[in-house]
């Protein structure tokens, strides 16, 4: 088969996903390229309504979430709506082997994993493509928001931080190969979410106002300790037994936990002791179940090491290198060296001490906008 | 783009004849058949015609007519307007969602379900009917002809069964509608649903047979319709729909058009298990299709997903369906061909092709270029070619 110019968009029934499907639907000039150039595509990764009912979670799943009937129902509208092929492809399978399982056995670990990533790095894009490929389609756009461009002098895919930078999502992205990025388009990389918002309306969508969805697509409520239990509880397994001593940084014990999961690396709340000043988690031990706590003052390391790199800007890190780097979704980007560190691992040294820094979420280096490219954090 | 329609047991397109014969019903002749005036008159004479038709189609008197809103209606009625708690009720486990989730809300008051399994072949050995009968089993459903598989079952000998040991026999004769000739007599039944869209009638509307005397509860109740079988202004339009589509059905049995379908319908099925890594579902041990009706066949393909190739086909103007069309959305697989023992991945990667009466070759021809183009494509791609074969 020759290589075609269709493009698969990847539609979630969001605002942002259905705006890139009308701004390809519909080029520039008013107008609409054919029917089969632009494809939607709905990836149905996880069934809402699967663990209703266990362990205090709802008989019947809030609207609004992704993957619910009510997103693919808002998907299918905006498609026919633009007068484009629509197909919701079942990928909950391979979403719960790649994603969910690692989830829950990363949070038994004692480690705090993002699944927005996983499911990025081992799903979503890796499936898309296939999807897209099968029918016929060379390249998939996705709502996004971040810029992909190629760099001719450096013969590499280069990935941006986006306009509107209180929606940039270049941290969940930078899992994504060359070959990945060389078929993937972000048009909404250069508009701000209110520019999306006014697209969406001119282009009549009816969900122009629909709010934007924040939580972890596949925890109702976002309450990940009851997930936990009633996907255990679903699949016959007990959760595991990791309860365990509360001590501080000097070894003092406090008293004892009911198990490492319901902790978090920076968690303040629901410690279950009192103290002068206020305690932090500061570490947890997956094999000693200990969890040690501190003031704020500790939790500030200067240093981390990361893991399962992926390079973007580079082929890889062959010295060192100043970037900045984001431990968490909402970080503000923070100066750093990164050194190679044996195969497959970097550490970085901050400049200055950063605060909670979080076995199992991911560290995104960046060298101005550019996305040189990440790691996990051990 | 050429646009052809394989997923007949889906849904038809109303015939012509059908269109027409409604047309009156909508504005002219639209009277209440409850009406004593000449406008109900109207109406209820061609409610009256109809019913004389379906029990020429049933085969049975026009007072063991009722008329309803389809096929699910009249499983739902069946179950629910017979069984009480402490009843036993058995069933297959390769029936529609219209009888298996009915059965799952029975669980709840207390009457338990025996659920049936097929043979490999795709066929309910009656014998397996016979075993699960038990002292307060009420009520047996088996379907006339499978809607996935399109598999016949032996209804005759189960109907045997059941007059033999004094339980009610429901038959779901939806897929059979228009392709298999009806006697509820000789099925030995005492209930039997259809709906008309499934043979070019229209949608909404369908009718059940009940044998005079049997006990069985409305589910709908309110004014006196049907002889207080099941309550709601008579949909006269609809009404006289089903009954044009089952006069022409009738006809369609005795004019060659079965045998015509039929020998399509294989020449398909041929040209795409010349394909390699396919087969059909539905065999038995000696390897040859079991009774069938005419249109369908079901055919699974190695390293590829179903979904994909659907989605591929429908690209290509080819309307096919992995599966029932009722679930939608759902995307387990077929309960139907796990029953009858393929595993989860073949299940996935088998696509029904469900042809309408009105099916040309130049149709089949098309499909049969467009299927091994695009399940060659797929399994370039395919990573599940690539663990297979690696």
């Amino acid at each position: 088969m020759t290589e075609s110019t269709t493009i698969a968009v990847a539609m979630s029934g969001g605002v942002d996903s259905s705006t890139v499907a009308a701004l390809l639907a519909h080029a520039g000039d008013g107008s609409a390229v054919s029917r089969n150039a632009v494809v939607g595509l709905t990836l149905q990764l996880w069934n809402q309504t699967r663990l209703a009912g266990r362990h205090g979670i709802p008989d019947t799943p809030k609207a609004g979430r992704c993957c619910s009937l009510d997103d693919v129902y808002d998907a299918r509208r905006v498609a026919e709506h633009l007068g484009i092929p629509y197909y919701v492809v079942n990928q909950e399978a391979r979403f719960e082997q790649d994603v969910v399982r690692p989830f829950v056995s990363e949070y038994l670990a004692g480690r705090t994993p993002i699944p927005c990533s996983l499911c990025n790095n081992h799903l979503k894009f890796d499936q898309l493509l296939q999807t897209a490929r099968s029918i016929g389609a060379s390249r998939i756009a996705t709502g996004h928001y971040a810029v992909n461009e190629y760099d001719s002098g450096r013969g590499r895919w280069i990935l941006k931080r986006p306009t509107d930078l209180a929606k940039d999502q270049t941290y969940f992205l930078f899992g994504l190969t060359q070959a990945q990025l060389a078929r993937t388009l972000f048009p909404l990389g250069r508009l701000t979410k209110p520019e999306v918002r006014e697209i969406a309306r001119q282009h009549g969508l009816a969900l122009a106002e629909k709010p934007d969805s924040q939580e972890i697509c596949f925890i109702p409520g976002g309450d990940y300790k009851q997930f936990l239990t009633a996907y255990l509880e679903e699949q016959g397994e007990q959760i595991p037994e990791t309860a365990g001593e509360l001590v501080t940084s000097n070894g003092e014990v406090l008293g004892r936990h009911e198990g490492i999961f319901n902790f978090t690396v920076g968690q303040r709340k629901g410690l279950g002791v009192s103290s002068p000043s206020p305690l932090y988690v500061l570490q947890l031990d997956p094999v000693s179940h200990r969890v040690t706590v501190g003031t704020d003052a500790e939790l500030a390391t200067r240093t981390l090491r990361a893991c399962h790199l992926n390079w973007i800007s580079i082929p890889e890190l062959a010295g060192p290198m100043r970037v900045q780097i984001k431990i968490r979704h909402r970080h503000e980007p923070a100066w750093a060296t990164l050194e190679p560190a044996g195969s497959d691992e970097v550490i970085a040294t901050f400049d200055e001490p950063q605060r909670a820094v979080t076995p199992g979420q991911s560290a995104v280096f960046y060298d101005g906008d550019e996305v040189v490219g990440g790691g996990w954090i051990v | 783009m050429r646009r052809v329609y394989m997923d007949a047991n889906a849904t038809t397109p109303l015939l012509p004849e059908v269109m027409e014969a409604m047309r009156p019903f909508w504005m002219e002749h639209f009277g209440n058949a409850s009406s004593i005036h000449l406008h109900g008159q109207q109406a209820h004479a061609a409610v009256d015609r109809a019913r004389e038709t379906m029990a020429r189609f049933f085969a049975c008197h026009a007072a063991e007519v009722v008329f309803n809103s389809g096929g699910t209606e009249g499983d739902n009625t069946a179950i629910f307007g017979l069984l009480h708690p402490g009843d036993h009720f058995i069933t297959t486990s390769i029936e529609h969602s219209a009888i298996l989730e009915a059965a799952r809300r029975l669980a709840r008051h207390g009457i338990e379900t025996t659920f049936v399994a097929p043979q490999p072949s795709g066929l309910i050995d009656p014998m397996d009917i016979r075993r699960a009968i038990r002292p307060e089993t009420r009520l047996i459903s088996v379907m006339l002809a499978n809607n996935e598989t399109g598999i016949r079952q032996p209804v005759e000998e189960i109907g045997k069964i059941a007059s033999e040991t004094g339980v009610f026999f429901h038959i779901d004769a939806v897929q059979g509608a228009g392709k298999v000739e009806f006697n509820v007599r000789r099925f030995g039944c005492h209930l039997l649903s259809i709906s008309a869209h499934k043979m070019h009638g229209p949608k909404g509307i369908g009718a059940m047979f009940v044998r005079r005397g049997t006990p069985l509860e409305p589910l709908m109740v309110g004014g006196s319709h049907e002889r207080r079988q099941r309550a709601g202004t008579e949909n006269v339009p609809g009404i006289v729909g089903l009954a044009k589509a089952a006069e022409l059905a009738m006809h369609s049995m005795e004019d060659g058009t079965i045998d015509r379908l039929a020998a399509l319908r294989d020449r398909l099925e041929t040209g795409v298990l010349q394909i390699p890594g396919t087969g059909l579902n539905g065999k038995s041990d000696g390897d040859q299709p079991v009774p069938r009706v005419a249109n369908t066949t079901n055919i699974w393909f190695d390293q590829l997903e179903g979904e994909a190739l659907v989605i591929a086909l429908d690209l290509k103007g080819v309307s096919v369906s992995g599966g029932s069309a009722c679930h939608s959305g759902a995307t387990e697989p077929s309960h139907v061909l796990m029953a009858m023992g393929l595993d989860k991945t073949r299940a996935r990667a088998s696509l029904r092709f469900s042809l309408l009466k009105t099916v040309t070759e130049a149709e089949v021809d098309y499909v049969l270029k467009v299927v091994p183009e695009a399940v060659e494509h797929l399994r370039a791609l395919s990573p599940v070619a690539a663990g297979t074969l690696g």
